[in-house]
């Protein structure tokens, strides 16, 4: 048992006749991923790489046994197309799209509401890498090359400093249990907390490293989480000490303007709540490894 | 992206929200000119500039005349305004707004947010108006009121009369303070602003409800359906560097150190920024060029990153995931050999094919120092730019 996606889960890829869409669908179809429909309006009976493209989720669904989605549209529509996969009986949704509104995120944040908790699809993203089960299935667009099978969870919001977290891991011989991209927005699908929640009940993960970043409540949040409820051990690195507060660097969420918000304030905070923060983004493997060997000592 | 307050202010005032009477001028005589328009004895010249804190900064000036509006403007015409919110560059003023002056009896703090923990547009409203909110919620915490908005319905009536009973408001005006609100919320909403201020919102001493400060910013990422708030944008409040960067696709923000970074992706380039200063160094900027780090990005990002005169060392840290290491290192290597440049160049290459990307460096016969990991590459590039600083030459290869 992994978190989200296994061998098992069926995989639509929303907006699948786009260029980078086709590209990562090949990708995820080479991992082994169970890619098993696409959904273009108006374009349904035509097929990509050999899988076929629905006009509808709901379609898509009732044709394939889809339970999870990939959203590759662009922000014009990429709110639309989370809804529409919420209410097609989606169960797991990845949105990898950068640039959706705020305002739109919002929208989807509350129409999700509308369905009953054990119905309520769950959402990572948008603006992230995607998730990734090593060895089972690959729901993204990052390299599946760099990461080993194994017990560290890894949750982050940003696409290449998981890259590098993973790939740091792998040099030592470390594996993944799951990787989760939750993003760079201000507004995301699910938050820290929520894929903690995930890792602290899979049992599978071991040991979870938590990749943060200036902005935003959701570090502390996180932390909070960590001390009252969770059992196992939690590493962290934060980017963006030398950040400037006021600018938005890179992801719209990265910005620092409110207190608790800054690279160092969350440091501390995670720190107070037992978390090993790993100072610098080259010794993020090695501070997993060594909180592992803790462990099974 | 910000706006300027006068535009602020026609936008709320179309939604409802009452503003003083007020005139744009580009020079000294139209400003005196349109005062007299408006009319009255008082007005209030006003710098436009995209930052608060203006009248600490000599940005918001008092006159009784023309002669006193004209030297006002004549005063601000050109200048650079230094505020707690600017830099130590300043912005550049290019426009005064002339406003009737308005003798109030109260003011009010009022800020619309988007707020990342309910993931809710959020108004913070507070009595104790004109002070700054960081100010207000350091000094008088408990004056402060805070209303979220269940999208699906909007914000209420009966929410906005809880937010003006809660701030004193006297129950004749409590209609109008709806009124206010409302106008705020759906401009913020229907024109997908992520931020709008009034600071102060007044009582005026003939009970009116007015905005004598307006800002709003917008979601960058909505501009495509907001063509009227798009063209807004004034280029002459940005880092020109910045503004070049923004033009040409790359996420470009300018800072004051001497190490100048390209990298792919935010969180990335974020951490090596930091692992710049861990090292004993000072970033230059943050520079993300995005997934594909093709040969013609990261020449753009060269030309961009070594305009920056401060620049003394690049520290160029690609992590290939998709794409290879070897694809990089030919991109780095074709855009240096097009574009030669006069400092030290450390490039620190992870993920798929390093070793063959590393080769490709070494066999390139240019001046490229190696690194490994990214502390590695911090660490080389802080001494090759103390190198370059104390011997004033060029760190030739090493390894």
């Amino acid at each position: 048992m992994t978190i989200f996606i296994d061998r098992d889960t069926r995989v639509i890829v929303q907006g699948i006749s786009g260029r980078i869409a086709q590209f990562h669908t090949q990708e995820m179809l080479d991992y082994g991923t169970n890619v098993v429909g696409g959904v273009v309006p108006g374009r349904g009976g035509e097929t990509v790489h050999g899988v076929p493209v629905f006009n509808t989720v709901k379609e898509a669904v009732a044709a394939t046994g889809a339970d999870a989605s990939i959203v590759f549209v662009p922000p014009p529509f990429a709110a639309d197309s989370i809804m529409e996969a919420a209410d097609g009986g989606i169960r797991y949704c990845v949105c990898v799209t950068d640039g959706i509104p705020a305002q739109d995120m919002i929208r989807v944040k509350r129409y999700m509401m509308r369905y009953p908790r054990e119905k309520r699809m769950v959402l990572t993203g948008p603006n992230c890498a995607g998730t990734i089960s090593p060895g089972k299935s690959l729901l993204g667009i990052m390299p599946g090359h760099i990461y080993l099978q194994g017990s560290v969870g890894i949750v982050g919001r940003s696409g290449t400093l998981g890259y590098e977290a993973a790939q740091q891991l792998k040099d030592l011989g470390i594996g993944v249990s799951t990787s989760v991209g939750i993003g760079g927005d201000p507004i995301n699908g699910s938050s820290f907390r929520d894929i903690l929640e995930a890792f602290e009940a899979d049992p599978e993960t071991e040991v979870v490293c938590m990749i943060g970043e200036i902005g935003g409540p959701q570090e502390a949040e996180a932390a909070e989480y960590i001390q009252n409820h969770m059992t196992k051990p939690v590493v962290a690195y934060i980017a963006g000490l030398t950040a400037p507060k006021g600018r938005t660097m890179g992801h719209a969420g990265a910005i620092i303007s409110a207190f608790g918000e800054s690279a160092s304030e969350k440091v501390e905070i995670l720190s107070a709540a037992g978390v090993t923060v790993a100072e610098n983004p080259s010794v993020i493997g090695e501070t997993v490894a060594r909180v592992l060997r803790r462990r099974a000592a | 992206m910000d706006i300027h307050e006068y535009q602020a202010k026609e936008i709320l005032k179309s939604f409802g929200v009452g503003i003083p009477d007020g005139a744009l001028a580009y020079s000294p005589e139209q400003a005196a000119y349109r005062a007299r328009e408006l009319g009255g004895e008082r007005w209030v010249v006003k710098a436009q500039v995209h930052a608060g804190g203006r009248g600490k900064a000599g940005g918001v000036r008092m006159c009784a005349s023309d002669s006193e509006i004209q030297d006002a403007a004549a005063d601000m015409f050109g200048m650079k305004l230094v505020t707690h919110q600017t830099g130590p560059a300043g912005k550049g003023v290019y426009r005064v707004y002339v406003e009737a002056a308005t003798p109030f009896t109260r003011e009010i703090y009022l800020g619309f947010v988007l707020d990342r923990t309910s993931q809710r547009v959020m108004i913070v409203a507070s009595a104790e108006g004109g002070m700054e909110i960081e100010d207000i919620s350091a000094q008088k915490p408990e004056s402060i009121v805070r209303s979220t908005v269940e999208p699906a319905v909007g914000l209420r009536d009966f929410q906005a009369r809880e937010i003006a009973f809660a701030l004193g408001i006297p129950p004749t005006l409590t209609q109008q303070m709806v009124r206010t609100l409302q106008g705020c919320y759906r401009a913020f909403t229907e024109l997908d602003a992520t931020m709008v201020e009034i600071n102060p919102l007044v009582i005026t001493a003939d009970n009116r409800i007015l905005a004598l400060d307006a800002k709003m910013t917008f979601d960058g990422n909505a501009l495509f359906r907001h063509p009227h708030i798009a063209e807004l944008r004034d280029k002459s409040q940005e880092d020109p560097r910045e503004s070049r960067a923004a033009d040409r696709g790359l996420s470009y923000i300018g800072l004051t150190g001497s190490i100048g970074c390209i990298v792919n992706g935010a969180g990335l380039a974020m951490a090596t920024m930091d692992t710049i200063k861990l090292a004993g160094g000072e970033p230059a900027n943050f520079l993300d060029i995005g997934g594909g780090a093709t040969p013609e990005r990261v020449a753009k990002a060269f030309r961009l990153v070594t305009s920056d005169k401060n620049v003394q060392a690049v520290l160029v840290n690609i992590f290939a995931g998709i794409n290879r290491c070897d694809w990089v290192a030919e991109g780095v290597v074709q855009a240096l050999k097009a574009e030669p440049v006069e400092v030290p160049v450390i490039v620190r290459l992870a993920g798929t094919n390093v070793e063959e990307g590393l080769k490709i460096l070494a066999k390139s016969g240019l001046p490229i120092i190696r690194a490994t990991t990214l502390m590695e590459a911090a660490q080389r590039a802080v001494m090759a730019w103390q190198n370059d600083k104390t011997q004033n030459t060029k760190v030739r290869a090493v390894q």
